[in-house]
C-alpha cells in the first residue's frame, strides 16, 4: 500500500526538477529537446491508445488531430495574442488547440456509429488527408510553404506537465464507469449495447478526449520546432504514433509511456547509423511482433495505474480461473 | 467534349493502376482478412525491378515485366513465410503492424540503397494518335489494354481453376477447407504471389507512365489503392476493379475541373460521403453481427 501523498509529491518533485533543468540548464540542450519530444509522443500515444487499444477501433488519421491543434496554437500565438504576452497566454493557446481538434474529433465520431473496423479506418484515413491537403489550400496559413513565427515556448516543464495531465485524465477516464464502457465496446459492441451502455456517448467522448490531447500534442510540438508544414502531419507521422501504440502495447497505460519512449530514443540513439536506422527500426518491431504479438506490455498495466479495487478484482479472476 | 474524353483516357490509365494494385489488397483481405498495407511498396519494388532491368541488364519490355511480376511475386511469398505466417493466430492488428513495419522496412531499405529518385527509360516506342480532337498515346492503350488482360486472367484463375476454388472456399470458411484436404499454407502463397505479381505488373506500367520513381512512391499510391478496393467493397475481386477505377475517375476529373491541389481534398471528400451511404463499399456484402 502506498500513501496517497506520495504520488502528488513525486510529481510535483519531477515538474520542479524539470523547471531546474529548464532555467539553469542542468541538461544539455539536445538530451532536453528529445526529452520534451518523448513527452510529445507520449501523449499522442496515450491519445491513440483510448481508441485503438481500449476502445479496439482502428483510428489511422491520428495526425490529422495534431495538425488542426497545433494550426489553432501556432495562430493565436503569432497573429492573435499580443506579442508580450505569448509566453504567459501559451497554455491557453495549447488549450485552444486542443479544443480545436476535439471539435473536429466529434465530427469524426459520428462516422463510427455505423463503420466499424476497417470502414472506420478508411474514414479516419480520408480525414486524416482531408485536414492536411485543406491545410495545403489554405494561403492564410503558409499553404504548402509551412507556417512560422512561433517562439520556442514549449519547455520542458510545460511538456512534462501535459504528459502528466494527459496520463491522469486518461487513467482515470480507463477506470471510471465510462473506461468500462469504452473496454466493453472492445470486446464486443452489441453486448455492450445489451448491458445498457451508451455506446454512442461513450464512443463521443472517448474520440473527443483522444483528439483533445492529439490537438494539445500537435501545439506543443509546433511551439517546439517553431516551424510547422502540412507535410509534417501526414500518413507517416500517423503511422508513426501507431507504431508506438503497439510497439508498447495495446490497452495499457504503460506500456504506451514505454513504447513511446523507447521508440523515440532508440530512434535517437541509432542516428549514427544514418539512414540504416530507419531500415532497422521497422525490422526490429516486425520482430517484435512475431515474437510479441501483443507489444511490450499488451493488455497489462504497471501496478501503480491500477486502482487499488481493481488490482484486487483481477486478482481474484485470475484465482479463479485457476492461474496462481 | 474532346478534353474530357482526353481525361477519360488519363482516368483509365491511372484506374487501370489503382485497380490492379487494390486487387492485391483485396485477394489478401479475402483469404485472410488481413490488410496487406506492405503491398504499396511491393508496388514500388516493381518499379525499382524494372529500373534495374532496363538500365543496368538493357532487357526489352516483355523480359522487364515478366522479371518484375516474378521477382514482386517472390518477394510477396517470402514476406507472407517469414512475417505474417507466425502471426495467423494472433490479434489482427499484430498482422496489420507487422504489414506496416515490412512496408516501412521495404522503403528504407530501397531508400538505403539508392538515395535519389531514379528515371526509368522509355522502354518501348511510343507514337501519339489524334482520333476526334483526342491524342492517345500508344503506350496509355497499352497500359489499358494489357491491365485489362491481367484482370480478365485473374477473373478466370479465380473463377475457372482449382487453385482460384480453394481461394474462394478458404475464404468462405477457414476451418473446415484444410479439413477436406485443401492445402492452406500452399493457397495462401499463391494467393500472395498472384497478388503481389499484379503489384509488380502495375509498379512497371506507373514508371512508364510517370518514369520518375521513388522509394516513398508506394505509400501514396498503396493508400489509394487500399481505398479502392474498400470503396469496391474490401474482399470481393470485382469490387477492387470497379473501386480503382471510380478513384481514377474521381481524382482525374477533380484535376480537370478544379486546381490540382484539391485534388486529395475532393477524392477523399467523395469517399467519405460514399461510405457514409453504402458503408460496405459498392459490392461488399454488410456482414450481419453474430451476438
Amino acid at each position: 500500500m502506498r500513501p496517497r501523498w506520495l504520488l502528488p509529491a513525486l510529481l510535483t518533485f519531477i515538474f520542479l526538477v524539470s523547471l531546474a533543468v529548464h532555467h539553469f540548464e542542468l541538461l544539455d540542450l539536445y538530451i532536453q529537446l528529445i526529452l520534451m519530444y518523448v513527452g510529445i509522443n507520449i501523449i499522442l500515444t496515450l491519445s491513440l491508445n483510448l481508441i485503438n487499444g481500449y476502445m479496439g477501433e482502428f483510428s489511422v488519421g491520428h495526425a490529422g488531430f495534431m495538425a488542426i491543434g497545433a494550426y489553432i496554437a501556432s495562430l493565436l500565438t503569432v497573429k492573435i495574442f499580443p506579442a508580450y504576452m505569448t509566453a504567459w497566454l501559451f497554455p491557453l493557446a495549447v488549450l485552444a488547440g486542443g479544443i480545436g481538434a476535439a471539435l473536429v474529433g466529434l465530427i469524426v465520431a459520428f462516422p463510427s456509429f455505423k463503420t466499424r473496423g476497417d470502414y472506420l479506418a478508411i474514414v479516419t484515413l480520408a480525414f486524416g488527408m482531408i485536414v492536411k491537403s485543406a491545410i495545403e489550400n489554405i494561403d492564410a496559413l503558409g499553404g504548402p510553404r509551412g507556417f512560422l513565427g512561433m517562439e520556442k515556448l514549449s519547455t520542458l516543464p510545460w511538456v512534462f506537465f501535459w504528459a502528466a495531465l494527459s496520463v491522469w485524465v486518461i487513467r482515470n477516464l480507463v477506470y471510471s464507469n465510462f473506461g468500462r464502457g469504452v473496454i466493453s465496446i472492445r470486446e464486443d459492441e452489441i453486448a455492450s449495447d445489451l448491458m445498457s451502455v451508451n455506446t454512442k456517448e461513450v464512443k463521443i467522448i472517448a474520440f473527443v478526449v483522444s483528439s483533445f490531447f492529439a490537438g494539445v500534442a500537435g501545439a506543443l510540438f509546433a511551439h517546439l520546432l517553431q516551424f510547422i508544414n502540412p507535410r509534417a502531419f501526414d500518413i507517416i507521422k500517423s503511422t508513426d504514433i501507431l507504431i508506438m501504440v503497439y510497439l508498447g502495447g495495446i490497452g495499457s497505460i504503460a506500456g504506451s509511456i514505454l513504447g513511446a519512449t523507447i521508440y523515440t530514443v532508440l530512434l535517437e540513439v541509432l542516428r549514427p547509423m544514418g539512414i540504416w536506422r530507419m531500415v532497422f527500426m521497422p525490422l526490429m518491431l516486425v520482430l517484435l511482433m512475431i515474437f510479441r504479438p501483443k507489444g511490450i506490455m499488451g493488455l497489462k498495466e504497471f501496478r501503480w495505474f491500477v486502482p487499488i479495487r481493481d488490482l484486487f478484482a483481477s486478482r481474484l479472476w485470475h484465482y479463479k480461473r485457476g492461474e496462481k | 467534349m474532346s478534353y474530357v474524353l482526353q481525361q477519360l483516357m488519363n482516368v483509365f490509365q491511372l484506374g487501370s493502376i489503382y485497380a490492379l494494385i487494390a486487387l492485391g489488397y483485396t485477394m489478401v483481405y479475402g483469404i485472410l482478412t488481413m490488410i496487406n498495407f506492405a503491398h504499396g511498396d511491393l508496388f514500388m519494388v516493381g518499379a525499382f525491378i524494372c529500373f534495374v532491368a532496363a538500365v543496368f541488364l538493357k532487357l526489352s519490355f516483355v523480359p522487364v515485366m515478366l522479371l518484375s511480376m516474378f521477382g514482386v511475386a517472390l518477394l510477396g511469398v517470402v514476406i507472407e513465410r517469414l512475417a505474417y505466417k507466425p502471426l495467423r493466430q494472433a490479434p489482427r492488428v499484430s498482422a496489420i503492424i507487422t504489414a506496416l513495419g515490412v512496408g516501412l522496412f521495404l522503403e528504407n531499405f530501397t531508400l538505403a540503397l539508392n538515395p535519389y529518385p531514379k528515371q526509368i527509360p522509355q522502354l518501348m516506342s511510343n507514337t501519339t494518335w489524334i482520333i476526334l480532337g483526342v491524342s492517345i498515346s500508344s503506350l496509355q492503350v497499352f497500359i489499358i489494354v494489357l491491365s485489362l488482360l491481367l484482370m480478365l486472367t485473374l477473373d478466370l484463375i479465380v473463377r475457372k481453376t482449382m487453385v482460384g476454388m480453394a481461394m474462394r472456399a478458404i475464404s468462405w470458411d477457414k476451418a473446415v477447407v484444410p479439413l477436406m484436404g485443401v492445402p492452406m499454407n500452399l493457397i495462401i502463397s499463391a494467393t500472395f504471389a498472384i497478388g503481389a505479381s499484379l503489384g509488380g505488373a502495375a509498379g512497371v506500367m506507373y514508371g512508364l507512365a510517370y518514369p520518375v520513381i521513388d522509394p516513398y512512391m508506394g505509400i501514396m499510391v498503396g493508400w489509394k489503392a487500399f481505398i479502392s478496393a474498400v470503396v469496391g467493397g474490401i474482399g470481393n475481386i470485382r469490387g477492387a476493379m470497379i473501386g480503382g477505377y471510380i478513384l481514377g475517375m474521381t481524382e482525374i476529373m477533380v484535376v480537370a475541373f478544379f486546381p490540382s491541389t484539391y485534388r486529395d481534398f475532393v477524392a477523399f471528400a467523395l469517399l467519405l460521403i460514399l461510405l457514409i451511404f453504402r458503408p460496405y463499399g459498392i459490392l461488399g456484402k454488410p456482414q450481419p453481427q453474430k451476438v
